[in-house]
């Protein structure tokens, strides 16, 4: 067993891991943040998506120990101060992003890693970005729909399909 | 998976000197070796991490010359390399795969499917290692198998900036790994065509088509389809579909190429 501390959604965070311990385990099971969800576990769903140093990662395969120092953002961290859904959450739920919720998180976390480098993206710069996250619900296109209109662009014209 | 030490060690010298350990295991980014430690199908009993070596960061270009460190990620040759290579870059896995994975975990591990090696082949390209420089012609010696020593470590990557250059990949939909992909490069040394995901002995130059392509660049100078023999077989795609996929993506690089 080694230490590692990491600032987590701002607050600093330290735990007890072994060299195997996943940073997804570790922010699961140590912090109790139960927000980032792991779905397939081998990579592909996206679904324990969160940010380290500013950087979209799949946090079930990267070790807790590789991100000792590193500052962390997930799910739990992004409502605002008050408590009210950011506009990215809040679009998740104006334009019915979700249905069962699962892969909620790491969509919301991908969507902000999207519109930190690309503010106003094209529907399909969206549905590329997207690649690595699964969502078994809703076909993405609310998705994608919720993720334009966080981005301030106008959805009035993208029907309800 | 099974239990492991880990250690980031911050200077080239120092993993070198951790890797000496019986059964260690070097990690780069850990987008191909996280996955293989959960399948157990290996058991270090160390990892030393790459990650914390500045001296092996970095994507710059200087005198026609590309230098790539073996720490940098995906996202990073996408964003900095010269544009063929960094649209390869921008098209492996996804974006937060792309944020981890580093070339020079890729090229160590030598996956028969992953884009980089056909790359490296076509710019003929230095891989420059903690010991030596090896040539890319050499470097590559079949499926997961390179000219790496035990314990040995890619600091680097150099490669003459091309005359023209593209990649072309036939995408695997569910894996997004390569089912086929070429890259064409017109370099000094004349045009090299580097093939990846086709070939049981794995990232292979297409000779043929170099000869031809040197007698004139234009997609129909582009040989017929190679022989399957030895060519990967298997759900996703026979040996004679593979093998006349290397002929109509080399013909599609060439005309991007122009």
């Amino acid at each position: 067993m080694s230490q590692v501390t990491m600032t987590v959604n701002g607050k600093t965070a330290s735990g007890d891991v072994e060299g195997r311990t996943l940073l997804s385990q570790f922010l699961r099971e140590n912090l109790n943040l139960t927000g980032t969800h792991v779905g397939c576990d081998t990579s592909q769903c996206g679904a324990c998506v969160v940010h380290v140093n500013g950087e979209a990662v799949k946090s079930c395969t990267m070790l807790a120990a590789e991100a000792d120092g590193a500052d962390v953002a997930t799910i739990e961290g992004q409502a605002n101060a008050d408590g009210s859904l950011n506009t990215i959450q809040q679009a998740f739920q104006d334009h019915h992003g979700l249905q069962c919720g699962f892969c909620t998180p790491g969509m919301v976390m991908s969507a902000a890693a999207l519109l930190k480098d690309n503010p106003k993206p094209s529907e399909a710069e969206i549905r590329d970005y997207l690649e690595g996250n699964i969502c078994r619900c809703t076909g993405y296109h609310n998705i994608v729909k919720a993720i334009m209109a966080a981005s301030g662009q106008d959805v009035s014209a993208i029907a309800a399909e | 998976m099974y239990n492991f030490e880990f250690e980031q060690p911050s200077t080239v010298a120092e993993a070198v000197a951790a890797l000496a350990d019986e059964d260690a295991q070097a990690l780069g980014g850990g987008q191909t070796l996280i996955p293989t430690l959960k399948q157990r199908l290996a058991s270090p009993s160390k990892l030393v991490s790459l990650a914390g070596i500045a001296e092996m960061k970095g994507v710059s270009i200087a005198d026609g010359v590309l230098t790539i460190g073996g720490g940098a990620t995906h996202a990073e040759v996408a964003a900095d390399a010269c544009a063929p290579l960094a649209a390869l870059a921008a098209n492996i896995g996804d974006p937060a795969v792309r944020n981890r994975g580093t070339i020079g975990g890729s090229l160590a591990n030598n996956d028969p499917a992953a884009c980089y090696p056909s790359a490296m082949l076509a710019l003929n390209a230095t891989i420059v290692t903690n010991a030596r420089e090896i040539a890319a012609d050499d470097y590559f010696q079949g499926m997961f198998e390179t000219a790496l020593d035990e314990g040995e470590i890619i600091t680097g990557v150099r490669i003459n900036v091309p005359d023209g250059a593209n990649y072309q990949k036939f995408e695997q939909p569910a894996s997004r790994f390569a089912l086929v992909g070429v890259f064409v490069a017109k370099t000094a040394e004349g045009v090299r065509v580097g093939v990846t995901g086709a070939s049981e002995e794995g990232a292979f130059r297409w000779t043929e088509a170099e000869a031809a392509l040197n007698g004139s660049f234009s997609a129909d100078a582009v040989p017929a389809a190679p022989s399957a023999d030895g060519m990967i077989s298997d759900l996703h795609g026979t040996a004679a579909y593979r093998a006349h996929l290397v002929a109509v993506l080399t013909k599609r690089a060439v005309a991007a190429i122009g």
